[in-house]
């Protein structure tokens, strides 16, 4: 008997999308998506162990002043759970150890790479690759062809090929701290999702490529293929009428592209985890 | 000792900031730079340890991927002149702010009393620039001066060793340490009360000085007074307070004035209130006959409107100005406006969640290039930091901007219009009471939650009261804090669900003094302790307490037994929430300071008070004739001019910074088309994840209509707001405005000879409005005024063209039939419905000629209505490929705009158009007649389409093509203009690609 997948969204100190990421779960499968602010998780009264699927929304973290995500990540590091001598990091990590997933959308992956949880090269957390300023030195929204890497172990981008989803966001630029950590993400295929042209190939170059990133790179896994980031918004398609051209292109399908990459977290958790 | 930590990046890393700095010092001052890089500098003022310090450095603040960091030595090396440019003490810094907590976090321990961390940017310039350039450079883009101070050290100064020193802008409180409350003798001369006014930043006039001044010397207000231990005199909170909530932008006091009318032909007329008599019962008359349909439920009485969505849901919208403050900051001005906007819809009724921003600008030319009168910043700076304001104020707050525009007049150099709104939605029964009714109890806790309280903003209201001049206060200049603010809504959306207060309202202008005094009207009086009141920093007067605009504020009516509940929910949630006092019935505006009363003041005499004026309004026909001319040769080379005006042109540039989609409900974005690029009639939301009900938002502009009659400039703005809005999909039997008006001063005075004739545009714009929110049977369920859009000192008067937003919101019953502006495909028809009169008074081809003629546009609301239903009908029986309304530039805009958003050819045929007089094609081309649209209807559609229209002004006038080709012929067959799709694109995508 397939088992009742729960997912968490965790809100507060400036994120945006919680309600449509926890609605993106919802229609994805999941059983459960509760939004829970991080001041009840501080508070000891809700626990990631009760989840399997915990999702980083996107939005502006604390206002990202000192950098994207980074205070937020400094939050999730130090601050302190009521009445416990543990951070939130102390339950984050056997939520990971325990082969549950982390999705991270936008801010969300940001947070996860300035945690060092992505890529995750190697035993230790440590940061080895940043999203920073757009090339442009701008915001940008517009929308991006996405290509997703086959030979990735990223459990949410199996059996796709190509996706379009919107990117909002003006830190997007994915950077490595070395040449080395570029080829082994490169040799590993973490880099599951990578800024395409029109006809999904692979492009480097503006305006398929919004920000100037590394390979291209704007979804990106750890060897697990369980811990993913990626820049652009899969809940911010998940029905036709989310796509920009939705009132001329007759052929799409009723449920958008973004959907896909929760169905494949649902579908894992139910079947593998 | 404070500790200076700078953060670099490492080398070779591309600092694409600094790079954005060196282009557009280039393009705002013409100054080439080889380079431009940047450096991050956190002054910290507390007692850290050493290893704190470098563990925060390599911690929180920096990305070690990236950057490199130094403590207390410089990173800066290889520059010609360094610039550092930070805060003035008491500004907001919010990144100071986070910086601060991140450092709490780090160490486990909360900072003391007066420590803080304080931010400054470093801008290290190469290229052949002196010290000269250099304050060019940051006075006149990098900086402002009113809110920012600045260092400029050349190479050769700079000490590679140490760097520069650490500097804390902390606020001197050594000067008034002993704070109470001040009185004030009124007991004196009209000059002495007016000069009292002018230099306490008051704007009161005389009359209500005199009348304050009445009032304190009544006998039974005395004794009263002694009761409480007041003198005679008015304490200086007291008389602030009047000033507030007697202020034009609080009371507006233009909108309730007694006008004495004259038509200018001979006839007169008394109007008690242009508020009561026009906009008032515009609405209630047509309630009166919507009877059962009637979509309002709260009007004019809340921060924002409400209206039905479904039986579940209620609708919230409300536009707000904030002109003043942009004019002086940009940047600071149209955060603070949009984040103000945010908390009028948000502190509506219960409380709501908000759902969409709007914003509409009105600036001079970004390229204007004449002097520029003194203390005026430069359009395109003005752009650009509104822009980024609006920007941060809205992506922060992950509330989408769906819908906006730019309107350009080199009169907006004087006062720029800084439009910002917000849409929410509530649910329409909360805890067993409609979600948008609320009322304070007697002895409800009066709570102040948010941010904290500083010198900001004061004399906000009064500031904007007045016209733009030499002495206009630094403290009115405040920047918004969207985090803050979004942790206090967080909070504030869970108190509501748990019932834990009963009214709520927003500390926008006036402060505390405006909330707490308003929400006291629902009991009769109040007592409020300002001792108690969080601080940002010591040192501050009662008075400075109470009229306070410190942003991100809310006023609450708690319960007494929830406020314990209340209180800890806040701390959980790191929301600062405070006590203030409670709601009385005791007829008195009643605060003390350490115990001691500082007002006591009749609620009957604060809110009512205020004396009528008397407006003297003249209409005079200004005998505008229509120009003589000849018609262009090349009419191609005159669409592409016109669509290249700023008033045409694409804003792509604008809209691509703002998150036009967070939160997954926006269905028709701002851009659109077969490459995202043509130009949204409407914007349609999906609120509800389970339903397909949807909310449509637009709006209407067009002050250019009012140099030649205001009563037009209004009814066109209305229709224009109406055809977006019914456009798109929106249904025109449950659609609501908003009237937001930006004026200049219509009070006939030394300073305004002509205030007769501005106040006569009033009147007559106002006359419109009834008119036709009658005729359209659109009810205005909220609105907002600001008076005193003048520029003026020594002897250079700019008045901005008079203004009016009017905003529409209302239903889609299905987002899946909603209709966009391209053309869809090749072989589908081209119908332009309604008539074409000679209408270019006023228009965008007149003012690209250089004149104004005098035909300005009419709108025949009958037939536009009927047209309106009609479209509604077509669109839900799917009959509609595409529809795009008629507005700046006409026929051939709109034609251009249609086809190149949807990447086919059109042919269109001039001789087919419906007139009901021969007109000039070029005329013919370029009127602005309102009430228009131009569909494209599939062949197959084409008999349903022709016979619902069968009986109105509908013609086929030519068909969507598979070339890329625009081909249009004249009323006698020949070729006016064939021209390049892409062509006509570029033609209106380059003036501000840039931008």
């Amino acid at each position: 008997m397939a088992k009742e997948v729960r997912a968490v969204v965790i809100a507060g100190n400036g994120t945006n999308c919680e309600r449509e990421v926890a609605n993106a779960c919802l229609l994805a499968g999941a059983e459960t998506a509760d939004i829970v602010h991080i001041g009840e998780l501080l508070a000891g009264r809700v626990r990631l162990a009760g989840y399997h699927l915990l999702n980083l929304a996107g939005g502006f973290l604390d206002g990202d002043d000192l950098g994207s995500a980074k205070a937020g990540a400094n939050r999730l590091l130090h601050a302190p759970v009521r009445g416990t001598r543990e951070h939130l990091i102390d339950q984050l990590r056997p939520f990971i150890a325990d082969g549950k997933l982390v999705m991270g959308v936008c801010n969300g992956f940001q947070l996860m790479v300035k945690m060092g949880l992505l890529p995750g090269l190697g035993d230790e957390r440590r940061q080895t690759t940043t999203l920073t300023h757009n090339d442009g030195g701008r915001f940008i929204d517009r929308w991006v062809y996405l290509k997703a890497d086959p030979a990735s172990p990223c459990v949410y981008t199996r059996g796709l090929d190509g996706i379009y989803l919107p990117v909002r966001h003006g830190e997007g630029k994915f950077v490595t701290e070395s040449a080395e950590v570029l080829a082994e993400i490169d040799r590993k295929h973490l880099g599951a999702l990578k800024y395409a042209d029109a006809d999904y190939r692979v492009a480097m170059e503006e305006p398929w490529n919004p920000n100037g990133s590394m390979g291209a790179i704007a979804g990106l896994c750890d060897e697990t293929g369980r811990l993913f980031g990626l820049m652009p918004h899969p809940e911010a398609y998940v029905h036709r009428t989310h796509h920009p051209r939705w009132t001329r292109e007759e052929d799409l399908a009723e449920d958008g592209m973004g959907l896909l990459l929760y169905r494949n977290a649902v579908r894992f958790i139910r079947d593998e985890l | 000792m404070p500790w200076r930590i700078e953060v670099g990046l490492k080398d070779g890393v591309r600092d694409a900031r600094g790079e954005r700095v060196r282009r557009e010092i280039h393009e705002h001052l013409g100054i080439a730079l080889e380079s431009v890089r940047t450096i991050d500098v956190y002054t910290v003022d507390a007692d850290l340890s050493a290893e704190e310090v470098t563990a925060a450095a390599n911690g929180p603040f920096s990305d070690p991927v990236i950057q490199k960091t130094a403590i207390d030595r410089p990173l800066a090396e290889r520059f010609d002149i360094l610039i550092e440019v930070g805060y003035r003490p008491g500004v907001t810094d919010n990144v100071g702010r986070t910086a601060r907590e991140a450092i709490q976090y780090l160490t486990g321990r909360p900072f003391a009393q007066g420590e803080g961390v304080y931010t400054s940017v470093q801008y290290l310039l190469t290229g052949a620039v002196d010290e000269a350039a250099a304050e060019r450079i940051v006075s006149g883009f990098l900086a402002n001066g009113l809110i920012q101070r600045w260092v400029i050290v050349p190479h050769a100064r700079f000490d590679s060793r140490k760097g520069l020193p650490a500097a804390v802008p902390k606020v001197d409180v050594g000067a008034q340490l002993t704070v109470g409350a001040r009185e004030i003798d009124l007991d004196v001369s009209d000059e002495e009360l007016l000069r009292i006014s002018r230099e306490g930043m008051l704007a009161l006039n005389l009359e209500e000085m005199q009348t304050i001044r009445d009032y304190v010397a009544d006998p039974e207000v005395r004794r009263r007074r002694a009761e409480v231990g007041l003198g005679d005199r008015l304490t200086d909170a007291e008389l602030e307070a009047l000033a507030q909530t007697w202020s034009e932008h609080c009371k507006h006091k233009i909108f309730a004035a007694r006008i004495e009318y004259d038509d200018g032909e001979g006839s007169r007329e008394t109007i008690d209130s242009l508020f009561k008599s026009c906009i008032v019962k515009a609405t209630s008359d047509i309630r009166r006959k919507m009877g059962e349909k009637d979509i309002c439920l709260s009007v004019f009485k809340d921060n924002a409107g409400v209206i039905r969505f479904n039986d579940e849901w209620s609708l919230v919208f409300k536009a707000e100005t904030h002109n003043s403050p942009s004019a002086l900051d940009p940047y600071g001005g149209a955060l603070t406006g949009i984040v103000g906007v945010n908390r009028d819809s948000f502190g509506t009724g219960q409380g709501a969640r908000l759902m969409f921003n709007t914003d509409v600008f009105c600036f001079a030319s970004p390229f204007y290039d004449k002097p520029l009168p003194p203390r005026l910043l430069h359009p395109r700076r003005i752009f650009e930091g509104v822009v980024e304001g609006v920007e941060h104020g809205g992506n922060k707050s992950g509330i989408p901007t769906v819908n906006g525009s730019i309107v350009f007049d080199d009169r907006f150099a004087g006062k720029p219009l800084v439009y910002c709104g917000t849409g929410a939605i509530m649910p329409a029964m909360i805890n067993g009471r409609p979600g948008h009714d609320k009322k304070a109890f007697v002895g409800d806790r009066i709570v102040m939650v948010g941010g904290r309280i500083g010198k900001d903003g004061i004399h906000g209201a009064t500031f904007s009261s007045e016209e733009l001049h030499e002495g206009s206060p630094v403290t009115a200049v405040q920047i918004g804090d969207p985090i803050t603010q979004k942790r206090m809504f967080d909070f504030l959306t869970v108190a509501r669900d748990r019932h834990l207060y009963n009214s709520i309202t927003d500390n926008g202008a006036g402060g505390l003094s405006s909330s707490v005094g308003e929400m006291a009207e629902d009991t009769g009086g109040f007592e409020m302790h300002l001792d108690r009141a969080p601080l940002k920093y010591p040192g501050l007067a009662p008075w400075e307490i109470l009229i306070s605009e410190a942003q991100e504020r809310m006023t609450l009516a708690v319960p007494p037994e929830k406020i314990d509940a209340f209180l800890a929910l806040a701390r959980e949630m790191e929301v600062e929430a405070t006590d203030l006092g409670h709601f009385t019935d005791s007829g008195y505006y009643h605060c003390l300071y350490d115990g001691k009363t500082v007002t006591y003041l009749e609620m009957e005499f604060i809110h009512k008070g205020v004396p009528q004026m008397v407006i003297p309004a003249r209409w005079e026909d200004r005998g505008h004739t229509e120009p003589e001319f000849v018609q262009p040769v090349d009419l191609a080379e005159t669409l592409k001019g016109l669509l290249g005006r700023l008033n045409i042109c694409s804003k792509e540039s604008v809209v691509r910074r703002y998150d036009h989609e967070v939160q997954a409900g926006t269905v028709v974005k701002p851009l659109v088309g077969v490459a995202d690029e043509g130009p949204s009639d409407a914007a349609v939301l999906r609120p509800l994840f389970d339903s397909f009900e949807g909310v449509v938002v637009a709006h209407g502009i067009c002050p250019r209509y009012s140099d030649i009659d205001t009563y037009h400039m209004m009814a066109c703005a209305i229709d224009e707001g109406l055809r977006n809005y019914v456009s798109t999909g929106g249904r025109i039997d449950h659609v609501a405005g908003l009237d937001n008006f930006c004026w200049c001063d219509p009070v006939k005075s030394e300073k305004t000879p002509d205030g007769e004739y501005k106040a006569a545009q009033l009147v007559r714009a106002n006359k419109a409005l009834y008119d036709y929110c009658v005729a359209f049977g659109v009810p205005l369920i909220s609105g907002k005024d600001s008076m005193k859009n003048d520029y003026q000192i020594a002897d250079t008067k700019i008045s901005i063209p008079p203004t009016v937003l009017f905003s529409v919101i209302g239903k889609i019953d299905d987002v899946r039939k909603a209709v966009t502006m391209d053309v869809k495909r090749p072989g589908d028809l081209l119908y332009l419905l309604g008539i074409t009169r000679d209408e270019l008074g006023a228009s965008e081809y007149y003012a690209m000629l250089g004149e104004l003629g005098a035909n300005v546009p009419k709108v025949d609301a009958p037939s536009a209505l009927e047209r309106f239903r009609t479209v509604n009908r077509a669109q839900e029986e799917g009959l509609l490929a595409s529809c795009h309304d008629l507005s700046e530039g006409g026929i051939g805009v709109a034609l251009a705009e249609k086809a190149f958003a949807g990447g086919c050819g059109i042919r269109a045929d001039l001789g087919l158009v419906r007139t009901d007089a021969p007109i000039r094609d070029d005329k013919l081309l370029f009127s602005e007649t309102p009430s228009r649209f131009l569909v494209t209807v599939r062949p197959g559609n084409r008999e349903a389409f022709e016979a619902l229209f069968a009986a109105q002004d509908c013609a086929l006038i030519g068909e969507v093509t598979d070339n890329s080709e625009l081909h249009i012929t004249g009323a006698n067959g020949s070729t006016l203009i064939r021209a390049d799709i892409s062509d006509l694109k570029e033609a209106w995508q380059a003036p501000l690609r840039e931008m």
